[in-house]
């Protein structure tokens, strides 16, 4: 009742819906970024959408099953082998023992999303079992050579022939509202902010992203005591290079806040080099 | 209680400012059905709730009722100190120093010699951000945060100091190395530095 991890890139973790309620004591959200196609790939086999699975950030993961279990593989567009035969995204496959199932490159979005029947029992942390990797709390991030156990679910397997679904490519749309520290920028930043076309930086992980375009300048040389921040939230040090906070991001931060981004899945989607406009 | 200044921060999150964090988390501290998260800070208190639970109005209103129901906090000491040792070799002591107009021996006997306390908690878990009386230096962050902040880093924003219980991105200058674990979750409390706890930075022999 395990998954061996064969091969894994950098920053492929185990993700559920993270460890809300905990931002007083430091603990962030954490959990899948792109929380939808994670909740359909736990539903395409018959899991709950509480269920962990693996986020895997461009591509590049093997794995092995030490018996036959039903997996599905959502989220950015991968090439997907089951074996030597290439398998649809967004449908369940049943992975026979000893049958690799292997993950290339992204070409469509950034993050695919496994999910296997019973979903991965490993030990949860404060009630998670994401791995946030600022907290250092959850799982390792995985490498090859790992075990996952595989847990057990009492629900009904409704096998769908495939779910229509598409992460956003080269080019995302999200919308954004004011922050609370849109006055210690200067006047025009708002509009740089939701008129420009933004560049997704290399410098992106589960934290945050940043975002390569004009700088946007502070008003004045005033410091910001720091205080609380959310995932979404749109920081601007005094560099004038903006960074959207990710469900990794810190629970507290000393940057002014000039927008809150709402649609995360999108950005958890987002490629480096991939544009964005934020739609005010 | 003076009125508050309230932000929206995100369709989910209320961000109010205050001059007495202290007393607005404690008048905070049992929130209705949706509030999820109270997080205090240096001047504010975040408070982020569920809509599909509680109305923003809603919210805004409890905060409103608790704010006028705020007395002063007695804040008598009994904490415990913790003692923290340090190596002073950071890689931003010596422009931390010029930033502070002292010599570096003078910033690292003022770090010791004053008396910290864990204001709030946050950043990440196990990192305190330390205020005291007799700490006079406000120090700049880092014009551009660096990616990866080594663990253990002891550091110096504004006018705090804090310790960096993992590596992470951080903004902070940094004076210093202790090996002290800040966050251990089986450990019970899992955070060495807690609101309200005392401080005292010693020198590494």
């Amino acid at each position: 009742m395990s998954l061996r991890i064969e091969a894994a890139g950098p920053g492929t973790t185990v993700q559920d819906l993270g460890r809300p309620g905990l931002r007083a004591v430091g603990v962030g959200s954490s959990g899948a970024l792109d929380r939808q196609s994670h909740r359909i790939a736990q539903r395409l086999v018959g899991n709950r959408e509480s269920a962990a699975g693996i986020e895997v950030p461009l591509g590049g993961l093997r794995l092995r099953a030490t018996r036959d279990h039903w997996v599905v593989v959502a989220g950015a567009e991968t090439p997907v082998y089951a074996g030597s035969r290439a398998i649809d995204l967004w449908r369940p496959h049943l992975l026979r023992a000893g049958e690799p199932l292997e993950l290339g490159i992204a070409t469509r979005g950034i993050r695919a999303y496994v999910a296997v029947r019973g979903g991965l029992a490993l030990p949860p942390v404060l009630g998670s079992r994401s791995t946030d990797t600022l907290a250092g709390l959850g799982p390792e991030p995985l490498r090859a050579g790992d075990e996952l156990a595989v847990g057990r679910t009492p629900l009904p397997l409704h096998l769908v022939d495939i779910a229509p679904w598409r992460v956003p490519g080269e080019h995302i749309e999200a919308r954004v509202v004011p922050g609370p520290r849109r006055d210690y920028l200067e006047p025009g930043a708002w509009d740089l902010l939701t008129g420009e076309t933004w560049t997704a930086s290399t410098a992106a992980d589960r934290v945050g992203v940043r975002l390569d375009g004009p700088l946007l300048r502070h008003r004045g040389s005033a410091e910001l005591p720091s205080e609380g921040m959310i995932p979404g939230a749109i920081q601007v040090p005094p560099s004038g290079i903006p960074t959207i906070l990710l469900a990794d991001g810190p629970v507290t931060g000393g940057y002014p806040v000039i927008g809150v981004v709402l649609d995360l899945d999108r950005i958890g989607q987002l490629r480096p080099g991939a544009t964005l406009r934020l739609r005010g | 209680m003076t009125p508050l200044v309230v932000h929206a921060f995100g369709p989910e999150a209320l961000l109010v400012e205050t001059a007495d964090v202290l007393a607005l988390r404690a008048v905070l501290a049992t929130p209705p059905d949706g509030v999820t998260d109270v997080v205090p800070a240096a001047a504010t208190v975040l408070v982020c709730f569920d809509s599909s639970t509680i109305a923003p109005g809603a919210v805004r209103a409890w905060i409103d009722r608790a704010a006028a129901d705020a007395g002063r906090i007695d804040d008598a000491d009994a904490s415990p100190i913790v003692e923290i040792d340090v190596c002073y070799d950071g890689p931003d002591l010596v422009t931390a120093a010029a930033a502070a107009g002292v010599a570096v021996d003078t910033l690292i006997s003022a770090h010791q010699r004053a008396h910290w306390r864990v204001a709030f908690t946050g950043f990440a878990p196990g990192f305190g951000y330390l205020v005291a009386d007799d700490w006079p230096y406000r120090l700049p962050r880092l014009a551009a945060p660096r990616t990866r902040v080594p663990r253990g880093s002891v550091a110096l924003a504004d006018g705090f100091s804090g310790v960096y219980p993992r590596a992470t991105p951080g903004g902070w200058q940094l004076i210093g190395v202790t090996d002290a674990t800040l966050f251990d979750p089986d450990r019970t409390p899992p955070a060495l530095l807690v609101p309200g706890a005392r401080v005292r930075f010693r020198e590494m022999s």
